[in-house]
């Protein structure tokens, strides 16, 4: 009579394709891996095309390298050059990147409890935001001076703002209902934020570090192009002025490289300390 | 020390509520009456009438304009541990298993939550036939299975007074019905002091000793009605003529009311 026994058998695994007659499982398999490789499929096909109108049209090296020159190229970089540009590149973003994370959460938390505070800081918050940070780097390279210093503070202008405002707003959506628990049980207004706000936010935290970390790698390049004796930004500034434009495309390729795997470490977190915060879908 | 009959007790309750234009809207007026112990009142009324307030007054979420509201004879100042809240969304929260849930309030009140607390939940979900789904996520429950771990939340403090804003009113029909008599079930295992806010007819006249019928825009008493039915009341308590007789009486007084 009751709900639950109904619900037992329909959330039960559904049956798997194996135990479905042998003629039904070619097709829904066949589409299953077309789906998987067609994002791959679609790349390669790019790179042929780049590489098959290179040729075709016998573009100059300087204008449009083909993937088989920048290849070559980049094969020309020593291993150890190649591993001393990422790590400073990677060593600038990350710091940002983990200082924008532990200010903005903190901030965010006080914005949301203070009325006076996000009437205040919030403009400027903006103001920081709307200001052009590759306008503003030579600046604060003379200032703070040729360390990684000044890399690491332009990085952190560049990441913070998203993580302030999707904290902020994942803080302000938590249901009016569980505030209203929180408050019958004169849990305090620190466990309020701490077990209800807070693990709600997750969610908005996340859709901003996966957005901040790719901004990250942004700003340690702008970083670099301005003031830099390594790293893959100062690589691919120092490539083109030479007109090594191969060289130069191949340290963008590795740079693409980076974010997308640092944007699958964001998202491979999730899943692991927090996969509730997923649709179930993705989990 | 003999215990007063009524647990709780609204007295010449007046509640006003300042818009951001700085006009007032008055939601409840001269509202007087007395809860007993273990009663289940029901209060019935069209959206607006000011329902939820009375539950939140109890609750000690927000505090009359004038009179008072008190729980056995002690004025409500704050929020009181005799008190369990369902509300009309079950709110659970998506990181904890079922389990973690139930044993949320104390986890949430007190910092910690000990085998002994565990073990009380999981009678909870018991009683509330979850007993297999401890370990369950959320979201792998169904909107009334929902409400059942939200009722047992509410009851994990072992409360004397459980407050109920429109629990079923966001479930499907069908469920609605399995879960009043699931909750009379409940209530008969544990009698408890309920206040049941609701705005459909039948919900309220199946479930409650006493019904207390609210006027719109300002919120007043406009009737207050005793529901003889014997109990316990199930699935033939619907069919029942005297079941008819006072749900249709309380259509028409909220009838005319409408047309007038």
């Amino acid at each position: 009579m009751r709900s639950p026994t109904i619900s037992v058998d329909s959330s039960s695994p559904a049956p798997s394709p194996e135990t479905k007659a042998p003629a039904a499982v070619f097709g829904p398999r066949l589409r299953l891996w077309a789906d998987r490789l067609s994002p791959a499929g679609a790349f390669v096909a790019l790179i042929v095309v780049w590489e098959g109108a290179c040729r075709i049209f016998s573009i100059p090296t300087f204008l449009l390298p083909s993937p088989t020159a920048i290849v070559a190229a980049g094969l020309e970089v020593s291993p150890v050059q190649w591993l001393s540009n990422i790590s400073a590149t990677l060593r600038v973003a990350l710091m940002g990147y983990f200082v924008a994370i532990a200010v903005s959460i903190p901030l965010a938390v006080a914005l949301v409890n203070s009325r006076f505070l996000s009437r205040t800081l919030y403009p400027i918050l903006v103001i920081v935001q709307s200001t052009p940070i590759v306008a503003v780097a030579p600046i604060i390279v003379v200032t703070l001076g040729a360390s990684d210093l000044p890399r690491v503070v332009i990085t952190f202008l560049i990441t913070f703002f998203p993580i302030v405002v999707s904290t902020v707003t994942g803080l302000t959506a938590t249901p009016e209902e569980l505030i209203e628990l929180s408050r019958s049980l004169r849990a305090g207004r620190a466990r309020e934020m701490l077990h209800i706000r807070l693990p709600f936010a997750v969610p908005y935290i996340f859709s901003a570090l996966k957005i901040s970390i790719t901004l990250a790698i942004i700003g340690a390049v702008v970083a670099e192009f301005v003031a830099a004796e390594h790293g893959l930004g100062f690589f691919i500034a120092f490539s083109t002025s030479f007109f090594k434009i191969p060289q130069a495309f191949a340290g963008l390729a590795v740079l693409v490289a980076l974010s997308l795997v640092l944007f699958r470490v964001c998202t491979l977190a999730q899943r692991w300390f927090v996969p509730w915060s997923l649709p179930k879908s993705q989990r | 020390m003999s215990e007063p009959s009524h647990v709780i007790r609204f007295s010449g309750l007046e509640q006003t509520f300042g818009r951001d234009d700085g006009s007032k809207v008055t939601a409840l007026e001269d509202v007087t009456f007395d809860i007993g112990r273990n009663e289940f009142l029901a209060v019935l009324g069209p959206s607006g009438c000011g329902k939820s307030t009375l539950l939140r007054l109890i609750a000690g979420l927000i505090f009359p304009t004038r009179g008072e509201v008190s729980i056995y004879d002690l004025a409500v100042s704050e929020p009181r541990d005799e008190i369990g809240i369902v509300f009309q969304r079950p709110t659970l929260l998506p990181w904890f298993d079922v389990l973690g849930n139930v044993t949320f309030p104390l986890r949430h009140k007190y910092g910690r939550v000990t085998a002994e607390d565990k073990a009380r939940a999981r009678e909870l979900l018991t009683l509330v036939g979850l007993s297999d789904f401890a370990t369950k996520r959320i979201d792998e429950l169904s909107g009334g299975m929902q409400q059942r771990v939200a009722i047992a939340r509410a009851l994990l403090l072992d409360p004397d007074i459980l407050l109920m804003d429109e629990p079923f009113s966001a479930l499907d029909a069908l469920t609605r019905d399995e879960m009043s008599f699931e909750l009379l079930r409940i209530w008969s295992e544990r009698l408890k002091t309920v206040l049941f806010i609701t705005h459909s007819i039948p919900e309220a006249v199946l479930l409650a000793d006493r019904i207390i019928v609210m006027t719109p825009r300002p919120g007043r008493v406009r009737e207050m009605i005793d529901v003889e039915l014997p109990r316990p009341r199930s699935i033939g308590t619907l069919s029942e003529p005297r079941f008819h007789a006072l749900a249709n009486h309380i259509r028409g007084q909220l009838f005319t009311r409408a047309v007038a």
